[in-house]
This record gives C-alpha cells, sequence and structure tokens, in this order.
C-alpha cells in the first residue's frame, strides 16, 4: 500500500465497531473528516443511536464513494472493525463475503472466520498501551486500516487525526497511527 | 472553536449541527429552545455558537415558551429561532399560531421522529407534515422546508430564515432524524456569498405608522420595539393598528390576508428538484432522508430502463400543486409513487393534484427507519407494470 492510495471507483461500506468509550464515533468522525476534507471524496457516517449504545456494543458506520452517496446506511460492510467481543458477536455475523475484518486481537475472542474473508488480528490495545494509554487503541487501528483496506491516503488520515483530537495529544496520537500504519504494512508484507 | 458566525470552509458535521450553523450564517442571535432528542444537537450547538458571537441562547422552562421567546425576539428586531422534535413541536403549536398572527418571523426547525407521542425518541419518522401545515387551530399560511442532507440543512436554513423576513410568517425546518444524526460533507461559503433577506422597514414617520397596514404585496412593514413607532401585538383578531377588533369584517380582512401573502407567492416560493420527468411513466415524489433512497432507486431504474422520474419536494409547504398537476396530466404520467415515513399525508396531496389523471400509491413506513433501496425498487417495478 503506497501512501498515495486513493479511493476505489464506486462505494466502499466500513462499520467501526466496539463499545462505548473506545472512541469509536470518533474513528468514524476522522476517518469521513480525511475522504471529505483532506481527499474532497464524498463520506456519510451514521452511527447506532440510543440507550443500548452506552457501554454495550456500538458502531460508526462509513460509507464512502467517489460519486454522489444518495443510501447513507451500511448495508453489508466490505471493512469490518471489531474492537471488543460484544461488538465481535453482534456484528460480526454480517459481512460481504470478500470483507476485510480487523480485529482487536486482546479484546476480542470471537473472531469471523467465514471462507473469503480477509482477517488480520492486531494487537491495538497492546501497542496503545505500550506508547502510553489505551484509549489510542483506536488510533492504533485507524493507521491499520490505512495501511491494509485501500481507502484512505495516509496523509489524508495523518490530517485528519491531527484536526480531530484535543491539543498537547499530537504526539501520541501520531505515534499511535504510526505504530498501526508500520505493523498493516509488515503484515501486507509477510503476505507477499 | 473559532469565534466567526460564518465558518467558511469545508467541515465534516452532522444534519443538526448544520442547521445551527446555517441560522447563524442567517444573522440568527437569539435563540431560545429545550432539548429534545434528535434535536438536541442544534440547541447543543446554539448554546456554544451563540455566545461567541454576541447572541443570546436561553434554554427555556419548555417549549411553549420557547415559541413565546422567538415570538417577542422577533419583535425586538432578531431574527429568532427554536429547535425542537414531536412532543416539542407539539407544545410549540399554540405560540406557532401566535407566530402566524402577530406576523413575526422566525425559525423553527422540527427534527422529525416516529410518532404519535414519545413515540421512537432516537428514530425516524416523518409524521409532522400535515402538522407543520395545520398544527395550529385557526386558518393561516406557513412555510416548510425540508432538507435531504446536512449541506441542504445549511443551506435551507438560511433560506427559511430569509422567507420568514421576507414573508412575516413562521417558517418551519422539516428535518428528520437521519438527516440530523448523519455526519456529511457541508461547504460553508464565504460570508459575502451567503443572500441575507431583511424584513421590510416601515418608510413612514411614526405618526402615520399602522404596524399592521399591509403594503401592495399583503406584507405589512415591520417596525422593531423602541425605535419610537407604536406597536400593539394581539393574537386576537386586530386591525390595521394591532388593536383587537372582534368582528368578522376584520376577521375577514385579516386572515385573508395572512393566507393570501403566502398563496399568492407560493410560485416563488416553492422549490423541487427534479429528475427524469421529460418522458417518466412513474413519477416517485418525496423529501427529507426519504428522498436519498429515492434518488438511488431512480437512478437504478433508469439504467435498467424503466422510465421513472423523481420530484423531491424541498419546499415541503407550500406544497407544489401546479407541477403535480401538470405532471398528472402529463401523457407519459400513469402513477405517482410517494415515499414518505408515515401513512400517506403528501400522498394525500399528490392524489388530490392528480385530479384523477394518474394513479396515486403510498410507499409508506411507519417510522424507525428509512426505506432500503431494494425494497423501494420492488415498489416501483410493480407500479411500472
Amino acid at each position: 500500500m503506497s501512501e498515495e492510495a486513493t479511493l476505489k471507483t464506486g462505494r466502499k461500506q466500513i462499520r467501526l465497531a466496539g463499545f462505548g468509550g473506545q472512541g469509536i464515533v470518533l474513528s468514524g468522525m476522522i476517518l469521513g473528516k480525511a475522504i471529505t476534507i483532506f481527499e474532497d471524496g464524498n463520506a456519510v457516517m451514521t452511527q447506532s443511536y440510543g440507550p443500548e449504545a452506552r457501554g454495550g456494543a456500538c458502531s460508526a458506520d462509513v460509507v464512502i464513494s467517489d460519486e454522489r452517496i444518495n443510501y447513507p446506511r451500511v448495508t453489508v460492510p466490505d471493512v469490518l472493525v471489531v474492537m471488543a467481543e460484544e461488538a465481535a458477536r453482534t456484528y460480526g455475523p454480517n459481512t460481504a463475503d470478500d470483507a476485510i475484518v480487523l480485529v482487536n486481537e486482546r479484546l476480542v475472542k470471537t473472531i469471523p472466520d467465514k471462507p473469503g474473508l480477509t482477517v488480520y488480528t492486531i494487537p491495538a490495545t497492546d501497542i496503545a498501551e505500550e506508547l502510553g494509554r489505551a484509549i489510542v487503541a483506536n488510533i492504533v487501528m485507524l493507521g491499520f486500516i490505512t495501511a491494509t483496506a485501500d481507502v484512505v491516503s495516509y496523509e489524508a488520515m495523518k490530517q485528519a487525526i491531527l484536526d480531530s483530537i484535543p491539543a498537547g495529544t499530537e504526539e501520541l496520537n501520531l505515534a499511535a497511527f504510526q505504530a498501526g500504519f508500520d505493523h498493516g504494512a509488515i503484515e501486507l508484507m509477510n503476505e507477499e | 472553536m473559532e469565534n466567526r458566525a460564518v465558518l467558511t470552509g469545508t467541515h465534516f458535521i452532522n444534519g443538526d449541527i448544520a442547521c445551527a450553523e446555517g441560522g447563524l450564517a442567517a444573522g440568527c442571535r437569539f435563540f431560545a429552545g429545550y432539548p429534545i432528542t434528535p434535536a438536541t444537537e442544534v440547541a447543543e450547538r446554539m448554546a456554544r455558537r451563540l455566545p461567541q458571537v454576541g447572541g443570546i441562547y436561553i434554554q427555556m422552562e419548555d417549549e411553549l415558551a420557547s415559541m413565546a421567546a422567538i415570538c417577542g425576539a422577533s419583535c425586538s428586531g432578531a431574527r429568532p429561532m427554536t429547535s425542537t422534535s414531536g412532543p416539542g413541536f407539539s407544545l410549540m403549536m399554540e405560540n406557532i399560531g401566535l407566530a402566524a398572527m402577530l406576523e413575526t418571523p422566525c425559525v423553527i426547525a422540527n427534527i422529525q421522529r416516529a410518532g404519535p407521542s414519545t413515540g421512537l425518541p432516537t428514530l425516524v419518522g416523518q409524521q409532522d407534515v400535515m402538522q407543520a401545515r395545520w398544527g395550529s387551530h385557526g386558518d393561516y399560511e406557513i412555510i416548510a422546508l425540508s432538507p435531504e442532507s446536512p449541506q441542504e440543512a445549511f443551506e435551507l436554513t438560511i433560506d427559511a430564515f430569509n422567507l420568514a423576513e421576507k414573508y412575516r410568517v413562521p417558517v418551519i425546518l422539516l428535518s428528520d432524524e437521519i438527516i440530523g444524526h448523519m455526519t456529511e460533507k457541508v461547504v460553508i461559503p464565504h460570508p459575502d456569498e451567503i443572500e441575507i433577506v431583511k424584513r421590510r422597514s416601515p418608510n413612514i414617520g411614526p405618526k402615520d405608522y399602522a404596524p399592521y397596514y399591509p403594503d401592495e404585496d399583503d406584507i405589512p412593514p415591520m417596525s422593531t420595539a423602541g425605535d419610537g413607532y407604536h406597536i400593539h401585538a394581539t393574537g386576537l383578531t386586530h386591525n390595521e393598528h394591532g388593536y383587537p377588533d372582534i368582528s368578522a369584517d376584520a376577521q375577514e380582512r385579516l386572515v385573508q390576508r395572512l393566507v393570501r401573502k403566502i398563496r399568492s407567492n407560493a410560485d416563488r416560493i416553492v422549490r423541487t428538484e427534479n429528475l427524469y420527468l421529460d418522458d417518466a411513466e412513474v413519477v416517485m415524489v418525496s423529501y427529507g432522508c426519504s428522498g436519498r433512497t429515492t434518488r438511488e432507486v431512480v437512478e437504478t431504474a433508469r439504467a435498467d430502463g424503466m422510465k421513472v422520474g423523481m420530484v423531491r419536494l424541498i419546499t415541503v409547504w407550500p406544497f407544489a400543486e401546479q407541477l403535480i398537476r401538470e405532471l398528472a396530466e402529463q401523457s407519459s404520467v400513469g402513477a405517482f409513487v410517494v415515499v414518505e415515513i408515515n401513512s400517506g399525508q403528501i400522498a394525500l396531496e399528490v392524489e388530490r393534484c392528480a385530479g384523477g389523471n394518474a394513479e396515486t400509491v403510498l410507499a409508506g413506513l411507519m417510522g424507525g427507519r428509512m426505506f432500503a433501496p431494494d425494497e423501494l425498487y420492488k415498489v416501483v417495478k410493480e407500479a411500472v407494470l
């Protein structure tokens, strides 16, 4: 995956899932910003909204396209990210047949394993803890998505992260992004 | 966040925030409201932003008071706004009638959720369409605009203020939960590129001024409280001086004018997005979030060789009567399919305007979700056959 990677033609559906407090919605916001503001593409984010979103499984859905997006909902994700066990059980069974599934290794036991899926298990929470704070596991995962899922460029994602985080946390968040990206790049090299 | 009223640039924000930013860009500096899902983000954004730009945000005790406060603010020259959803919209009805009677320009954003009653607080509905039109007692006309995206929520909120000021009428931004909570690209232009229409001021001195004496176009110039002009505002039927006149004559004169000032300008106010109508056999009519699925289905149907067109209502009220009449009489058109999240509100209007010249089919949901393209495609396929 080169750093110049841009949008593929057509619609791509991405579902980020975890539990409330893991920064799932923020991740969706960052991805959407990267596409719309820093790449001039189209993206729509919708999210599960309601009392069930607090503490339980929650998701942020992002539809990406280089054309106008009419229907805003994700139907079957082309990319599914599961950050926690409950999210894996809730959202794991529903993906495109050839989806890329990114799994947060430590917090997920139920790993989707349908034939045709490309599944990566990533120690996102462990990497985040090594960097100092588990809270940036979502940013690690964004780095990994950038490297493996072919939906957004490195530079756009980096800009979108910087645009979205509290002042004073740039170093930590960029380190998390880079660590996730590098981890993804190594996974891809190992495959080849 | 920046302390500018107009956040020129490209943003990734939801429809509620875009609505609030549209209000600020339109010159709104007074907001009185009571937070309610799924409209809370409008109030939240205003609570944060208005103090930054020298405006006033008041969280009122309820929606009755919110509506009363914006009527009062309007009399004092403000371009005021409130936001709400179903149950709060019901509570605003009494004073929406007051705003119509006082002819106080104001904007009410209703981010529709599914009802009746408290219904589905977090989930979509489009069931307040008739309520927006007829919800307060008595006879009056309002304007209602329905956005299909955060970008349009921004733009139509500006239009809502301008129409309110131009026609001295409450204007309702009839959004919905899907649009309110959907995050998408919103491009905010430079302030110089944003048209601001201001209410007509009196061009005569205070001595000769009568607050409800209309110009030729039925719209009375409006003075600002404190400018030295005499004002008397009452919900009672009033004469041109604003004083109660409890007579059939005064009622006839006043209410006829309130209705006429909108109806006679309907062709100037009505806006629609029209797609593939020239040879359409089936015309899909929709608005708000339902308009998005409808466009997707129309594009798919066209690609599959079906002669399907679309009318998306940007102004829900006044209704696009003329266009629907003409389409019903167009020889190619056999049927209208009305797509809305209710049991048939705009469908009634379409049926009325079609006048038996084309069939009207309702594709309705009762709320909680929007139509998915595949299920709507099936409805269209049946209509074409």
